[in-house]
């Protein structure tokens, strides 16, 4: 589903991603883990075309990133550190403000359905300023699965939700996963990673150093590999 | 095509409703605009005859003031919670994003000028328009080509921190030609109306001008809004 | 580390002094002690203005240099929009700083000569107003280039920039002259009524001699320019990569 090829991203004279090469399989559901500075926040601008890399391919079901911008674009849903979000607008005209611009029919009912799959039913026409971190956590899910993506490009979900909302999302994302959505989350929770993902792949200073299986391990099985790769050394 | 234009009167009514709940560029602006008459007023004796020649400079002094106001709010308020970048991964062209922001600014500009300048030729006590029809005209074409390359200059000028400070160093050398060919001819049709030939060449002047930087602009503009 | 490969790739401007430097260094220098001397001693004192009017040469020079200067900036923004080379963009912001130069020497002399022959030390004379405009625009845009930010971002907005401001040149030109255009005059050509033509000879030579001479300047001073501008860049990238090898 994604394929990036030898990707790099230079700020200045600073490497922040020096060869990137990752596969990831429709419907599957990755965490790219790494230490602070390490780029994975800016892998997930390039692959959510926001920035351009300085070299490499990337391609997306097929499609490749340089050429058909406009059609991967469709198939993107990007939840990034901010909401993206306009503050005095409510849930409902944020959500259908931004399916419109993904060229949604029937936007209406499908924000009302997205917002109370969220849990904010109440606050339908409540201005989104008035909103908690975590409720404003909610609503910008629900922005970014608001057109059916096929990619769901997530940075850190889960940082400053609490419990409630932790699983809001885990739901959401395992609903998409039902419907065959790929998902590649950027995080700190291992626990939440071990929870919902199949693979994991770790990043460190703009490498991919490792890319291994999930399926039935534990928080701890993560955890020590994770202090293996990262702090034993291996550069 | 028409995703270009219903993308574009997407952001344009989003812009317009968003001013609408909060009313804060528009309210400024038009309070600004009003400032602006009182300031001409101390500056220039509104008794005197002689004022009357300065009255073409004040409408354009105004609206390029007031418009810079609602410009540099145009994309800075795109800014909180990084909404641009949400409209640049968006399958939205750059070039519908930025006519949807200059048909949200163009419409603000008319509201402030529809409201300013009638209230300027009252406290002036001006009441001598040589032709309606043309004054109308002259006020559209320069106000779109001043908002369409500002609108331009300000997604630019959104990239620096200190981007209120360098949207009107940016935009006035650029825009002299619109504001040298405005003010001539609302000075024409305000005042002097028999040489309405002249007045209808600066219009053309402007015209010329709209259309040669609202093409270049819609070319470009693909270039400043990269992240 | 294979990623060190990628990093050789150092952007080489001029290493060494060029043939073409030195040369550019060579004719340029003549040029100048040519038309000094041309200006100064061989070509004759004007009747009405007198000894004021050898700075007309020096005037007329830099505006055409000036105006050079920035098509080149013009042609190499849009190189490097195509392109994305960074080369491209040095050669436009240093084309670019020479033509602030050269259009700051036009504004100072222009009052001079404009005391002299018009009696008054500033005219809103069409082109002395352009360039005044000119001045302003290419002011703005190193205000761009002293934005923060990595250098692609302050290239790109440059480079647009650099574009729209040398399009509208012409455009500003053309309506100041409609505006207002009862001063300058028409010194080589056919003026209105033939009066206004009629120079020298000797003064032609003189100055097209140092209009040379001051483009041979220009282009010396681009080509030093991008060599320092290079070096700066180089130097950059070898202090990231030890900062790099520190850190490791």
């Amino acid at each position: 589903m994604i394929v990036a090829r030898k990707l790099t991203k230079q700020a200045d004279d600073k490497f922040i991603l020096r060869g990137i090469d990752l596969e990831i399989n429709k419907g599957e559901t990755v965490a790219i883990l790494g230490p602070n500075g390490a780029g994975k926040s800016t892998l997930l601008k390039v692959l959510a075309t926001l920035i351009k890399p300085t070299s490499g391919l990337v391609s997306i079901k097929g499609l490749e990133m340089k050429k058909s911008q406009h059609e991967i674009r469709k198939l993107l849903g990007y939840l990034p550190h901010s909401s993206f979000l306009y503050d005095h607008f409510t849930p409902l005209e944020n959500l259908v403000f931004y399916g419109a611009a993904y060229g949604m029919d029937h936007i209406e009912e499908k924000a009302v359905s997205l917002i109370s799959s969220v849990g904010l039913s109440f606050f339908l026409n409540e201005p989104v300023k008035n909103f908690s971190r975590g409720m404003v956590q909610r609503v910008a899910i629900a922005r970014a699965i608001i057109h059916d993506p096929e990619v769901l490009l997530l940075d850190e979900p889960h940082t400053g939700l609490d419990q409630g909302a932790a699983d809001t999302l885990n739901s959401v994302i395992l609903t998409m996963k039902e419907k065959g959505t790929t998902t590649l989350m950027v995080t700190h929770d291992f626990k939440q990673a071990a929870e919902i993902c199949e693979r994991a792949v770790v990043i460190k200073n703009g490498k991919l150093i490792a890319n291994f299986c999930l399926n039935g391990k534990d928080v701890n099985f993560l955890h020590s590999k994770y202090t293996e790769l990262v702090e034993g050394g291996a550069s | 095509m028409s995703g270009f234009f219903k993308n574009a009167f997407l952001i344009a009514k989003k812009d317009l409703y968003s001013e609408l709940r909060t009313r804060q560029v528009l309210g400024t602006m038009i309070i600004f605009s009003g400032l602006v008459i009182l300031v001409f007023s101390f500056a220039f004796d509104p008794a005197q005859n002689t004022t009357k020649a300065v009255i073409p400079g004040v409408i354009w002094v105004i609206i390029v003031f007031s418009g810079i106001l609602g410009l540099n709010r145009s994309f800075i308020s795109e800014q909180r919670n990084d909404t641009m970048q949400a409209l640049l991964i968006s399958p939205m062209d750059p070039s519908s994003i930025y006519f949807g922001k200059l048909l949200a600014n163009f419409t603000m500009i008319l509201i402030v000028e529809l409201v300013s300048v009638p209230f300027l030729f009252l406290l002036f006590d001006f009441h001598s328009i040589g032709s309606v029809g043309y004054f109308l005209l002259v006020l559209f074409l320069g106000s779109f080509g001043f908002i369409s390359i500002g609108t331009f200059l300000a997604a630019l000028a959104a990239n620096s921190k200190s981007s209120e400070m360098l949207l009107p160093l940016l935009l006035f050398p650029v825009t002299s030609p619109i504001l040298i060919g405005a003010v001539q001819a609302t000075k024409i049709i305000l005042s002097n109306i028999e040489k309405l030939p002249d007045a209808v060449a600066w219009m053309q002047l402007i015209g010329a001008y709209d259309v040669i930087f609202f093409v270049l602009c819609l070319i470009l503009v693909e270039y400043v809004m990269e992240v | 580390m294979e990623a060190c490969a990628e990093k050789e790739k150092v952007p080489v401007f001029f290493e060494r002094k060029s043939s073409l430097e030195k040369a550019l260094f060579i004719g340029a220098a003549a040029g100048l002690l040519i038309s000094f001397y041309l200006i100064f001693i061989w070509s004759p004192i004007e009747k009405t203005m007198g000894l004021v009017q050898k700075i007309f040469y020096i005037h007329v020079a830099s505006a055409s240099t000036a105006f050079i200067a920035f098509f080149i900036v013009f042609v190499f923004s849009l190189l490097f929009i195509i392109k994305r080379k960074r080369i491209f963009d040095t050669y436009a912001k240093v084309s670019a700083e020479i033509g602030l130069v050269l259009t700051t020497i036009v504004l100072t002399t222009g009052p001079i000569w404009a005391k002299s022959s018009w009696n008054t030390w500033w005219a809103w004379e069409p082109r002395l107003t352009t360039t005044l405009i000119l001045w302003f625009i290419y002011m703005a845009y190193f205000m761009i280039r002293q934005m923060d930010g990595v250098w692609e971002k302050k290239a790109r907005l440059a480079a647009v920039f650099g574009m729209i401001g040398f399009i509208d040149v012409p455009i500003v030109f053309f309506s100041i002259r409609w505006w207002q255009s009862k001063f300058h005059p028409i010194v080589f050509g056919a003026g209105p009524s033939q009066q206004g033509g009629g120079v020298d000879e000797r003064m032609l030579v003189t100055l097209l001699v140092t209009i040379f001479a001051v483009l041979l300047l220009y282009g010396y001073l681009l080509l030093k320019g991008v060599a320092l501008e290079g070096m700066k860049i180089t130097l950059n990238h070898r202090k990231e990569k030890i900062r790099e090898r520190l850190i490791q």
